[in-house]
């Protein structure tokens, strides 16, 4: 480990969009520590390449910075992300976005799980499948209010104690049989909404969401949102809107109003 | 089941339904039966009629009727109104009104149980568990010189209580350099503390903004700590932030990267003695326009605090967390990792400071709460003297002692409780409930209902504008100074210079009345017998 800055410095190239860095066999505390110098020093884009597990990346950085990943970036990537983008070209790990207040997340590929956990805001787009517990406990404040669109299926517990934000998820990739979404769906839910295309099993929603089909305001109210992903990923959004949404609101908004005795 | 009902609704739009009505308490749906706990009574020809007692009471147990009448079932026994009485001609007593007495049945089982049967609801209980369980601090004593070693007083030779957080080296080394010496080791971020005493984490939400802003303030002028809690910065308190532990819990509220970077280290907040095991909801009562703003929520949401952050269920994803935060915040700030004391507190606190935690905040089962279920405050957790002793010795036999410092918190009393602390292994102590009863608080554990008559911990504004944090500042400076000044005396007695030379030296801690596997535990002698 413990790199000097000059050998980081040294699997670097510079090409008109902005620095390459090259992670191979490089550790994350070089490799974050080098792009916040950068940053620091004004460069605004990058490319990283080779990128093999390295977590952490992106953590904490902020204002207007754009991050291109090739590779496959390791847990935390965009932790307390305020402002860049960052985008994935292949798949992603655990933990993106973790409480993350403004920026964009693009991943070309799957992710794992905890995905958006308290996040005030920002869009985080996955074309693939995620894991578990994605979108857990976002919440909106003022203008902020979080995103994430899901291009394929969510493991248990997706938008569980979720209190504000948008969640939609797209079921397009082929799910052999497997479900849209899976168990406990928005367990805990008071705030915000889910969005779920095409068929549910009701039996994978929380009895603490009320499932509702989605109209046509509420349609017009996502639709940037997926026309967003559409070009991300390349999809006909046209063709995406044209299934028939579910929508999962909180059936309360006081989940623990009525539990105490004076 | 509703299953039904849930299928049909796949196939039929369903409309909006109305909004569920406002949070309310689960109130009595039978008569009440028992007897108020206090009785409110004044003296008549000393009363003046200024009224000023009706106003002072922040549960309205008070009204006037030609004179002040109370209504008994109200009065939570805060002694507020006494407190301000200018007659002084107030007198707030048990309710004399006797129950046949019952080894088994207290009195207070017996009135739990009848809330529990009017209302149907969970019972809950502010500050800490109250129950009587023997207190551990007024079992052991310390040592002191007498003939063969000297005493040392403390007018006349400077002693020491500079006490530095945060994870420090096996070794130094040092190289000379002209005149003087320098370090060549390179030291972790750690914080130096002008004595081993901090704040408790306590949130804005919890307190008010003055109760909170003089915890502030007052650490600032000692040099020691304040701990935001998990409830943000408010722009209030933010020019204190340089004294500050700013805290990220499983809400995550208020926290971004500015956050993580303003305070003088980041603690992840992972349990709290008063409810090990549990999480937390500000009710949205409590969340006002500036609670909303301080949390980053919006207003009158109830502040849900999942019971464990859910990208944390193994020591792993802990060192996952604690490693985001030194990334966000470049290396710079030393990292706090808060468990209550349980059962397998060393195991963990090992687990901890593996993980990377540069200090443990331990908090045992006495700690204070705004709010959380009576059953969970009274009967989980383990005692913060056992705690000490058994993360101490712990990592002192995996050699990794100092890798990490020890906050102890829970039920510290007096400076007495502070140097057992210390003597036990502690690096430093937090108080919590005992800065609050500096700042006016009587213990009447009401805290949850949000009505602090001493403006604490409530958000009415009405009341929290009684407390001035000059004043507050003030009673909380004066003290931790006078606490500061008798650790110093009891280092003269024990014949030590500095507070470093006592922490963890249980050779000068006896245990009176104590059976001999709470002894071993502690790692102390019963008293009696000699070095
Ligand atoms: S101020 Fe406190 S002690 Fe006085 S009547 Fe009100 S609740 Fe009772
Ligand atoms: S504050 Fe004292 S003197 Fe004034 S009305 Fe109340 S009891 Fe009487
Ligand atoms: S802070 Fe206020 S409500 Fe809580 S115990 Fe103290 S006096 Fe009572």
């Amino acid at each position: 480990m413990a790199k000097t800055m000059a050998a980081v410095q040294a699997a670097e190239t510079r090409e008109e969009m902005g620095i390459v860095i090259d992670a191979q066999g490089m550790h994350y505390r070089d490799l974050n520590r080098r792009l916040r110098e950068a940053a620091t020093e004004g460069e605004a884009r990058f490319r990283l390449v080779n990128v093999n597990g390295q977590r952490y990346i992106g953590t904490g950085l902020k204002g207007d910075l754009h991050l291109e990943i090739c590779g496959v970036p390791g847990n935390d990537l965009g932790a307390f992300l305020s402002g860049p983008t960052i985008l994935v070209r292949n798949n992603a790990q655990d933990a993106i976005g973790n409480t993350m207040d403004s920026g964009s997340i693009i991943v070309k590929g799957d992710a794992g799980d905890v995905i958006g956990y308290g996040m005030r805001g920002g869009t985080i787009f996955i074309n693939g499948n995620v894991g578990y517990r994605v979108g857990i406990h976002m919440k909106a404040y003022r203008q902020k209010s979080p995103v994430i669109v899901i291009g394929g299926a969510a493991g248990d517990f997706l938008g569980e104690y979720m209190a504000g934000g948008v969640i939609i998820l797209l079921g397009l990739s082929e799910r052999n049989g497997d479900p849209l979404v899976g168990n406990y769906c928005a367990s805990g839910m008071h705030g915000g909404e889910i969005y779920l295309r095409g068929k549910v099993d009701p039996r994978h929603i929380s009895p603490h969401a009320k499932i509702a089909q989605t109209k046509p305001t509420q349609i017009e109210h996502i639709r940037p949102h997926i026309a967003e992903f559409c070009t991300h990923f390349g999809y006909d959004a046209d063709k995406v809107m044209g299934e028939p949404f579910f929508r999962l609101t909180p059936v309360s908004h006081r989940p623990y109003g009525a539990k105490y005795a004076t | 089941m509703m299953m039904k009902e849930r299928d049909l609704l796949l196939e039929e739009p369903q409309t909006e339904e109305a909004e569920e009505p406002l949070h309310e308490v689960r109130v009595a749906t039978t008569p009440v039966y028992y007897p108020p706990e206090f009785r409110w009574t004044n003296d008549q020809e000393r009363c003046a009629r200024c009224k000023r007692c009706i106003h002072q009471c922040g549960w309205k147990a008070l009204r006037w009727e030609g004179r002040v009448v109370a209504d008994d079932s109200k009065c939570v026994g805060c002694h507020r109104c006494e407190a301000f009485c200018p007659e002084r001609c107030i007198t707030i007593l048990p309710n004399p009104q006797a129950f046949k007495e019952h080894g088994l049945w207290s009195v207070g089982h017996r009135r739990n149980l009848w809330k529990q049967a009017e209302t149907g609801g969970v019972l809950l209980a502010g500050m800490g568990n109250d129950l009587p369980y023997q207190v551990l601090w007024d079992h052991l004593v310390l040592d002191a010189c007498q003939v063969t070693n000297p005493s040392i007083d403390p007018a006349r030779e400077p002693m020491e209580l500079r006490t530095h957080l945060g994870r420090k080296p096996e070794a130094v080394e040092v190289r000379q350099n002209g005149d003087g010496f320098e370090l060549v080791t390179a030291l972790e971020p750690g914080i130096e503390l002008s004595t081993p005493i901090v704040f408790a984490a306590m949130s804005y939400g919890s307190i008010s903004l003055p109760a909170q802003k003089s915890i502030a303030m007052a650490a600032c002028e000692l040099g020691t700590l304040w701990n935001t809690g998990e409830g943000g910065l408010h722009d209030e308190v933010r020019p204190f932030a340089n004294r500050a532990i700013v805290q990220c819990a499983s809400g995550r509220f208020g926290v971004d990267v500015d956050y993580l970077n303003s305070g003088a280290g980041v603690e992840i907040k992972i349990g709290q003695g008063a409810k090990p095991g549990i999480g937390g909801h500000l009710p949205g009562e409590k969340v006002s326009q500036d609670v909303s703003e301080t949390r980053m929520i919006p207003v009158g949401s109830d502040a849900l605090s999942p019971a464990p952050q859910h990208d944390i269920y193994s020591i792993e994803d802990l060192r996952q967390l604690i490693f985001a935060i030194k990334e966000a915040t470049n290396y710079e700030k030393p990292v706090s990792v808060k468990i209550a004391a349980v059962h397998n507190v060393a195991a963990i606190a090992s687990g901890m400071v593996r993980a990377g935690a540069d200090i443990l905040y331990l908090d045992g089962f006495r700690g204070g709460t705004g709010a959380a279920p009576t059953t969970i405050r009274d009967h989980f957790g383990i005692p913060i003297e056992i705690a000490i002793a058994v993360v101490d010795q712990r990592l002192r036999d995996e050699g990794i002692r100092n890798q990490a410092s020890i906050i102890a918190a829970g039920g510290i009393r007096s400076s007495a409780d502070v140097a057992k602390a210390i003597t036990l292994g502690a690096d430093a102590v937090a108080i919590g409930t005992a800065a609050l009863m500096a700042l006016g608080c009587t213990l009447c554990q009401k805290c949850y209902t949000g009505r602090c008559s001493w403006g604490i911990t409530t958000q009415d504004p009405q009341l929290t504008r009684r407390l001035d944090p000059n004043v507050g500042a003030q009673r909380l400076v004066n003290l931790v100074k006078a606490w500061s000044e008798e650790l110093e005396e009891m280092l003269g007695a024990l014949g030590v210079n500095s507070i470093e030379s006592l922490r963890g030296s249980r050779e000068r801690l006896r245990g009176i009345q104590l059976d001999r596997t709470t002894l071993e535990v502690l790692g102390v002698k019963p008293a009696g017998v000699g070095a």
